[in-house]
Parts: C-alpha cells; structure tokens; sequence
C-alpha cells in the first residue's frame, strides 16, 4: 500500500465519535484507541517505577544518608507495585495485545469491546485506589510488593487500600483475558485457522487463559488480607489458629503463573520480529506455538519454587522443583527455534532487532539462573539474597521490559504512522543494555556472596559491588531516556511511516499507518 | 469463526430435573456422613469428591452443558483438572509437612 498524507487523515485518530476531546478517548471502545491509553499508562507508571528504583539504588550507597529504613522499606515496596502490577502485568496484552490482536486475526475489534472499555476503567480506578494508598491513613505499603502474611495482616501502612487497588487491577486483568480467548476463537477472519494465526496471537492466548485462571487465586487471596486487618480473622495468623504459609501458596498460586502472563506475550512478540527482521519464516511454527502452550499449562503448576526455605514438606519441594525443571523445556524450544531461525537469515540490523537479540540474551541469563534457584540445594543458600533480584530483574525487565521496548519500536510506525530516527534508538539500546549488566550483574555476585535482599544497610566489604550496580542504574537510566525521547520526538517530528516498513507478513503490515477505524474495509480472507 | 460452540434450545423434561435434584440430595446426605464418619485426613479428599459430582450434576443438566459442543467440554475440563492439580500439590504440602 501506498505512503500518503490521506492514510493519517482517514486513520483512528481522526475519528469522530459521540464524543470530543479527553472523552472521546476514555468513552472509546475502539481497541486501538485503548491500546494507546493503556501504553501511556503503563509507561508512565514505569517511569515513576524507574524513578523510585534509581532512588533504592541510590540509598544503597549512602545508606542511612538518603533515605532513613522505613522510607527505605516504603520506596522499594511502592517500586514493586507499580512495576509489577501497575506495569508489566498488564503490559504487552493490554497496549500491544489491545492495539494488534483484532488486526492481526482480521477482525475488527475484539468480542466485547464495551468490556474491553471496562477493563481500561476498573484499571484507572485500581492504579487510582493504589495512589490514595500511599497518601492516606498509615502512608505507603512497606510490605515489598508480595504482601507477605502475617506482616500484612499487622503492618501499620495502608495495606488495606493498596491491596483493595490490586484487586481491582485483578479484575481488569481477568476481563481482559476472558475477551482475548473469546476474541481469538470466535472472530478470525475466514481461512484464518490455528495454525495460520502469527506467534502473537498464540501467546496472547496461552496468557488469557493465565489470566482468567490464576487471577482469582490472587483475588481472594487479598480479600483474606482484608478480611485479617480489617474483622481480625486469622486465616494466615499462626496465633489465631491460621498458616501463614498458606498465604505463600495461595500468592505465588497466582504469582508464578503472573510470570507468564507477563513473559509469554513477550516471547510473541520476539516471535514476530525475529522472522521479519531474518528474512525468513520462523523455525519450527508449530513447536513454538504448542510451547506457548506447554509454558502457561506447566508453569501454573510451579509455584513452590519461591518456598523452598518456607518450612514446606519435603516431598512437595522435590515435587515443584521437578516441575521447575520441566517448564524449562519449552522456554528452551523458544530459544533455539529463534536463533535458528537467524541462521542464514538475510539479517536487517534495524533497531528492533537489537532490543530483541537482547531479549534473547538476558531471557536466558536469567531462565539459567532460574534452574540455579530452582535446584533444592542451592536454592537454600540463594533464597532471600540478591541473587533472586538479580534473576527476577533479568527475567522480567531483561525479557519482559526489553519486549516492550522491541515492541515499541517494532510497531511504531503502525500505531502512530510516524518513523523514528535509527540512531539515537541504537545508541539508547546500547547505553541501555551497558547499565542493564551492570546494574543486575552486580546483583548476581552479591546475592552469591551473601547479601541479603531488602536491606537497608550491609557490611562494609560489599559496597564495590552496590557501588558498581548504582552505577549502572545511572547508565541504564540515562539509555531509557535517549530512547524515549527519540520516540516521543518522532512522534511530533517524525516523517510519515509508509505501511510496511520492514516487510512485514501479518496483517497489520496490510493495512494503511495509522490504521483506519474500522482496521479493513472488507474482512479478509486468509489463503 | 463459526459453529464452535453454536447454541440451540433444548427442552429437557421434568424428569431429568428432578432425578438431578434427588441425586443433588443424596449427595447431601453422603456429606453428612462422612462429617459423622471419622475419615482423618481422607475426609478432605472424601468432601471433595462429593463436591465435584455435585458441580458436575448442576453444570451437565441445569445450565445445559450436557448439550454444548466439546470445545466448550475440553475448556471446562481444563479448568477443573487445573484446579484438581493446584488442591493436589496443596495437599504434597500440607499431608506431609
């Protein structure tokens, strides 16, 4: 399709609705039009994220200096929330899934799109309800992100309202799930079947499922929190009759599968760009799809691994550390189906690629670090130190927050039709990628040499190490920023993307940037 | 896509209705037993087991699953064995801490 000025004229943006303005967009039930909401949501709750993370780091070389301890226990645990549940939770399903799922099955909007508009809203009102939290009664949660019982239960912080904004964030999620299962059996265009529909879908779908299963594990998990703080009632308090290693079960029920719903849409969209930016049809359609499958189906069952040291049974630590061992099976397939992939591609080195060849990269540091913590012996050593942050952070910011940013950079021009300049998006990737190793590598030979995690202080001879990685705190965040402001400048300054620019095969390559309102003029049929 | 799970009306007969509901009594009483009955730690699993049949009654003939088409059937036997797994490796804990 051509490149011309009538494509930004005809597209979603100029739509004209029942209303204007601000409420044109929160009233919309276009897919597209919440798919761009919920990427400036996530965004900005990730730069705030950021910002508190490069607070912790800072402290953690002063310590004392800065921020004083139960500052110190508010700011990591905000920092977590926000990042967890705020951003990367939902994340790729809801600004990228919202935006290219219906295009990319040749639909022309997901199956319940007032729904979908409901999901955005109790979204708002989650964040919203976590906000109130930290400037009301007790201040801030200083539980870390996980709500521990029973500190939870007796904690003087507002966790009572932090962990009402989670639910509400549950239900956001569950929705959203319930709508992309729907969407994907019920609305692919003729001839669009199984085994036709781009990687994306398949994980997108793999996650609804996630999400519509694991969530209200977490959801009535955090009604007994409530329950506990706010009637006394002591399912988790060992002095009211209660197990507080309950509490770990039902939390990481939800959890661990949680990983995956923020890694497999991740690992859809490597399966996108690799191909494209190869030159070549991905290696091995099939496997990669059944092993989205194979991650979500196993991975809800390994939810133990986080308790080794909690005073569960033996049997049951063998057992999830067995099943630990099996869901790296299918991780692995991804892996070796991409690099292969490449081999003998027709390589274009364009700035997606980058960020996804590092996802590949630092996805696998931190999946073969997760076999590490997922042996019974060494995991005793390791459980609780910065070894597990290090681990967690190359999973999630390392595989998930590079997605984003491939994905970012990959559908660009698709979502605003507008191209970014390569450079500044290769020097940011760089400079990014420098601080990342830095800043987590560190962690890694600290939590080894036994640091703890969540300390406020250490002893003297591991402050090269924190030195080394508040450092690189300084370099990634310094990377995060070029590529941000490189993005946003195309998004003013940028000159029009045509409607292919990588030569791409899925559907959303087919149709004019940005797209039209109603993605096709005519549904197409798939050959 | 079309004709995965299409509806249709089904008219069930009274019959049905109430040898369900006799079933769904019976069931009740069995729980009441086995609360009587001193099983140990296999009254769990014993309230558990009673607790599915009942589900599975309510879920085949008062809200028609019987005459949905397998995709819809495969889809809750995933959830329900997803569930059965989750209680199973609850319990490798619990039944051996």
């Amino acid at each position: 399709m051509e490149n011309n000025a009538a494509d930004y004229e005809n597209s979603f943006y100029q739509e004209k609705g029942r209303y204007n303005g601000v409420l044109s967009w929160l009233m919309s039930t276009d897919h597209k039009r919440i798919g761009i909401q919920y990427l400036a949501a996530i965004l900005t709750f990730f730069s705030i994220g950021v910002m508190l993370g490069l607070l912790v780091r800072l402290s953690l070389i002063a310590p004392g200096k800065i921020l004083s301890q139960n500052t110190y226990n508010q700011v990591f645990s905000v920092h977590g929330i926000l990042m967890i549940f705020l951003f990367i939770i939902p994340g790729v399903p809801v600004a990228f899934g919202n935006f290219f799922l219906p295009i990319m099955i040749g639909a022309r909007d997901v199956a319940f799109p007032r729904l979908n508009r409901l999901t955005w809203w109790l979204y708002l009102a989650g964040a919203a309800l976590v906000a109130l939290s930290l400037f009301t009664s007790g201040g801030p949660p200083d539980t870390g992100w996980t709500f521990y019982a029973p500190y939870s239960i007796r904690a003087q912080a507002n966790i009572t309202l932090a962990v009402t904004g989670v639910f509400v964030l549950g239900f956001s999620s569950i929705l959203t799930g319930l709508n992309f299962v729907t969407t994907i059996h019920r609305l692919r265009a003729p001839g669009m079947t199984w085994f036709k529909l781009p990687l994306f879908v398949w994980t997108l779908y793999a996650t609804g499922w996630v999400q519509m299963l694991a969530t209200p594990v977490l959801a009535i998990t955090l009604v007994f929190i409530i329950l506990g703080r706010v009637f006394g009632v002591g399912f988790f308090d060992p002095s009211r009759g209660g197990d507080p290693i309950l509490y770990e079960h039902l939390f990481w029920t939800y959890s661990h599968p949680a990983v995956y719903i923020m890694v497999l849409p991740a690992m859809g969209i490597i399966s996108e760009v690799i191909p494209v930016f190869a030159r070549k049809k991905i290696f091995g359609y099939k496997a990669v799809a059944y092993s989205a499958l194979g991650i979500a189906s196993v991975g809800y069952f390994v939810w133990g691994h986080h308790m080794f040291t909690s005073g569960m049974s033996d049997t049951a630590r063998i057992i999830f550390s067995f099943i630990t061992f099996l869901v790296a099976v299918p991780s692995g397939i991804k892996i070796f189906n991409w690099v292969a992939t490449l081999y003998k591609g027709s390589i274009m080195p364009n700035a997606p690629l980058y960020f996804a060849l590092s996802f590949i990269f630092l996805f696998s540091i931190g999946g073969l670090t997760g076999l590490i913590i997922g042996s019974l012996a060494p995991n005793l050593h390791l459980h609780g130190t910065y070894f597990i942050v290090a681990h967690f952070h190359y999973v999630m910011f390392g595989g998930a927050g590079f997605a984003i940013l491939t994905a970012l950079h990959y559908w660009f021009p698709k979502m605003f039709g507008k191209m970014y300049p390569e450079k500044p998006a290769k020097v940011g990737w760089f400079i990014l990628f420098i601080g990342f190793n830095l800043l987590y590598f560190s962690m890694f030979i600290l939590g080894y040499r036994g640091m703890p995690r969540r300390y406020f202080d250490y002893p003297p001879e591991y402050f090269n190490l924190h030195l080394i990685s508040t450092i690189g705190s300084w370099i990634l965040a310094i990377g995060l920023l070029v590529i941000l402001v490189n993005l946003l400048r195309a998004l003013f300054r940028g000159t029009q993307a045509p409607s292919d620019p990588w030569g791409g095969k899925t559907l959303e390559w087919k149709i004019a940037s940005p797209p039209p309102a109603e993605n096709f003029h005519e549904i197409p049929e798939i050959k | 896509m079309q004709g995965e799970t299409e509806k249709s009306d089904h008219i069930v007969p009274y019959g049905t209705y109430v040898n369900v509901w006799i079933a769904l009594m019976l069931l009740l009483a069995a729980t009441i037993a086995v609360a009587k009955v001193e099983f140990s730690k296999y009254s769990v699993f014993a309230n558990l087991l009673i607790a599915s049949l009942k589900a599975g009654l309510v879920l085949f003939f008062f809200m028609h699953l019987k005459y949905e088409k397998w995709v819809l059937k495969a889809m809750l036997f995933m959830v329900i064995a997803t569930l059965t797994a989750v209680i199973a490796l609850f319990f490798a804990d619990v039944m051996f801490r």
